[in-house]
């Protein structure tokens, strides 16, 4: 990975939004398709990991990002209960320095998980990975729907607003460092290995289920954090948030990117998430302008259309396993 | 190279999208109204009946001269029934469209994700159906047009004690549904007030998703209830009121406006006749304000209004006419506006209490010969 230009390209990117914030051009509209990206861009390269690089079938990404979402949620609505009487600031490090911890401890709970579930099901060879996950999904669901102290059916309400830009632009930023360093790493290539050939990587010396719930533990810690962002910027987390649906979303974004590709991913993420918008917005003016019968609904037929060309032309995905100059294995890729 | 025009191509595209949005702002002739409903979604057929109802109701505004001699455009946003996206399409309204209000959104559990970007910001909000208490704590820029889940279950005691004669009730809810098991803790509550202890003789609940509740029932039944409450949506209630009849249960049921539906009569069949439930109004009022609605409404979707319609005419009517009174569009004249209201709707004459809960009576409605019956109304 050509770091130091990664570095330079992800500080730019920073800078303009920052600055066409400040000006007024992006509206706060517009800066939450852009939070939202981001949080598109962690969940899609963490899943990358399991699904592209290591070369399993997770299906239940989201419910490690409900398990994230709920205890970093819970932590800091805590915090704040215990120090309700005092008025905050949210500049202050103190409550800053919280919401960091309880995010990082929502990715490490969501790890915990992701090894006590990966753990069984990947000493084997085969689909076992996806229906164990789809059931994951759908336990965790049920779980939360279970414990009134986390608001059961009625969601967590009430967390404080602490995602902005720039914390969940510099979580996406190390994701994709870390992630990609992970690759490029023996144990990546050992990730790979297992991807193209498990019986080779095996007879090769390399412990493939190590490898595997390394990978799928990773994938779900950052899917953690991720939940933990998506709910400190919305200030609630429900579980029907977390549900097989929104787990195939992120899937989407992976197929569409490309498997195996981070660039693909972090393109997927933004290009959809600013698609559904875009679409919105194009529906209404052109109702505006033609008084069709054209509603709002129809945003997303023409979504799914669009998916099912991308696919139709493209069926590797935007990148297929290429990556950008920035983000590609450093010496000699395999 | 390549991914770097895509890049390119992208951030092209992210600037155009935010200079065409800072671009296209309304003039000043009109006041802009925000609107919010599931049109897609799991709560879709919600979503459709809420948002003809804002679209009739600022049409008859319009054509009446709207307000101050200002039209009234109507933005309406999909929330697809999920908070996040509920989140975006408030943030949307607020800072792209610039609306002066918002009417919506049907379920809960978005309204919660935009009631506090609504107070942040600080433009009025009311949805027409989110039933859930916490809606309306998140601040006081927040109302709603329906009753809360606790008013339903304390009317449904009351009818039953008092209108029945009830002396002895049961009650059998969904216990994996905050809606079914808030309403049926509140019978027992009102109905044990009322009855005094132990008058509730059986209360118990049933996992979701489940259809067979002969176990529940033969011991309800051993316990010889005059009426049994019933707070499931219709599907459930359907089958629970079949299987208690085939029992041998012949006292009267009733429940919430959670039955609701032409299904429940279908599913059903004779085994609902002899059941009562409350709900926001009814098509059978003779009040002339709900007959007017009734008629224009079918007139122009082809069908009667169900309670979402109502409720969604209802909120809007609400948040118009504060507008009209403020005489100003800025939040907090419209949001003393809206807290002074004393207007009479479809669903009745509606005062805010200091929670911003609607004070209102409900109807009760009786399952007649298959079809709905107005029964009466109860007031708070």
């Amino acid at each position: 990975m050509n770091f130091p230009k990664f570095l330079v390209a992800s500080v730019a990117f920073y800078a303009i939004v920052q600055v066409l914030s400040m000006l007024g051009i992006f509206n706060g509209y517009m800066m939450i398709i852009i939070n939202k990206s981001l949080i598109y861009v962690i969940l899609a390269v963490s899943l990358n990991l399991i699904n592209g690089i290591t070369g399993q079938f997770s299906l239940g990404h989201m419910g490690f990002a409900a398990v994230g979402a709920y205890v970093s949620g819970t932590i800091t609505t805590l915090f704040f209960k215990l120090r309700a009487p005092r008025e905050f600031s949210l500049d202050a490090l103190p409550a800053e320095l919280v919401f960091f911890c309880a995010i990082v401890v929502g990715g490490l709970v969501a790890a915990f998980i992701g090894v006590l579930i990966g753990f069984p099901s990947l000493r084997l060879k085969g689909d076992y990975l996806a229906i164990v996950t789809l059931g994951f999904g759908e336990i965790i669901k049920s779980v939360i729907n279970g414990i009134d102290y986390v608001g059961g059916p009625r969601g967590l309400l009430g967390i404080a607003p602490f995602s902005n830009f720039t914390v969940i632009f510099i979580f996406a930023f190390l994701t994709i460092v870390i992630i990609r360093n992970v690759i490029e790493s023996s144990h990546g290539r050992a990730m790979l290995a297992i991807r193209e050939n498990e019986l080779a990587a095996d007879l090769a010396g390399v412990d493939s289920t190590r490898y595997k719930v390394t990978g799928f533990a990773m994938g779900a810690f950052f899917a953690g954090i991720a939940g933990g962002l998506l709910a400190h910027l919305i200030q609630m987390a429900h579980p029907t948030q977390y549900g097989f649906l929104a787990s195939a979303m992120v899937l989407i974004l992976v197929y569409a990117g490309g498997m195996g590709s981070l660039t693909g991913s972090i393109i997927a993420a933004f290009l959809l998430t600013f698609l559904t918008e875009a679409l919105r917005l194009g529906v209404d003016w052109v109702h505006e302008i033609t008084k069709l019968p054209i509603g709002t609904e129809w945003t997303m037929v023409i979504y799914a259309l669009l998916l099912i060309l991308i696919m139709l032309f493209k069926p590797d995905g935007l990148m297929g396993m290429r990556e950008a100059k920035i983000l590609q294995l450093g010496r000699k890729h395999a | 190279m390549k991914a770097y025009t895509k890049f390119v191509a992208i951030g092209a595209i992210a600037l155009g999208l935010g200079i065409g949005m800072a671009a296209c702002s309304s003039g000043p002739k009109e006041i802009v109204i925000g609107g919010v409903g599931p049109v897609t979604g799991e709560a879709a057929t919600f979503g459709v009946s809420t948002k003809n109802a804002y679209e009739m109701a600022i049409a008859e505004w319009n054509a009446n001269k709207g307000i101050n001699g200002k039209q009234l455009k109507l933005v309406f946003a999909d929330d697809k029934g999920d908070p996040t996206e509920g989140a975006t399409v408030y943030t949307k309204l607020i800072q792209q469209d610039k609306v002066v209000a918002i009417v919506g959104t049907v379920m809960s559990k978005v309204s919660l994700a935009g009631a506090p970007i609504c107070q942040s910001s600080g433009i009025p909000m009311i949805s027409p159906t989110s039933t859930n208490p916490k809606v309306t704590e998140v601040g006081d820029f927040i109302f709603r047009a329906c009753f809360i889940d606790p008013f339903q279950g304390t009317v449904g005691a009351q009818f039953a004690f008092n209108d029945l004669g009830a002396k002895k009730a049961a009650a059998l809810f969904d216990s994996g549904n905050d809606y079914a098991k808030g309403l049926s803790e509140f019978f027992k509550a009102k109905f044990e007030e009322l009855g005094g202890a132990g008058s509730v003789v059986a209360f118990e609940g049933h996992a979701s998703g489940t259809t067979d509740f002969k176990a529940q029932l033969t011991k309800i039944l051993a316990a010889k209830p005059d009426v049994l409450y019933v707070s499931d949506y219709y599907q459930d209630v359907a089958l629970i009121a079949k299987q208690a009849r085939e029992l041998g249960f012949k006292g009267p049921m009733v429940g919430g406006d959670g039955w609701d539906s032409p299904d429940l009569v279908k599913i059903g069949g004779a085994a609902v006749e002899n059941g009562f439930f409350t709900n926001h109004y009814s098509a059978e009022d003779t009040r002339p304000i709900v007959q007017d609605f009734v008629k224009k409404y079918t007139a122009k979707y082809g069908a009667a209004p169900d309670a979402l319609a109502t409720l969604g005419y209802d909120a809007m009517t609400l948040m118009l006419d504060a507008i009209k009174r403020a005489g100003k569009t800025d939040g907090k004249s419209i949001r003393d506006a809206l807290k002074a209201a004393d207007l009479a709707v479809v669903s009745g004459q509606v005062k805010f209490d200091a929670s911003r809960n609607p004070v209102k009576s409900a109807v009760i409605i009786e399952i007649k010969d298959g079809k709905q019956v107005y029964k009466t109304t109860v007031n708070p």
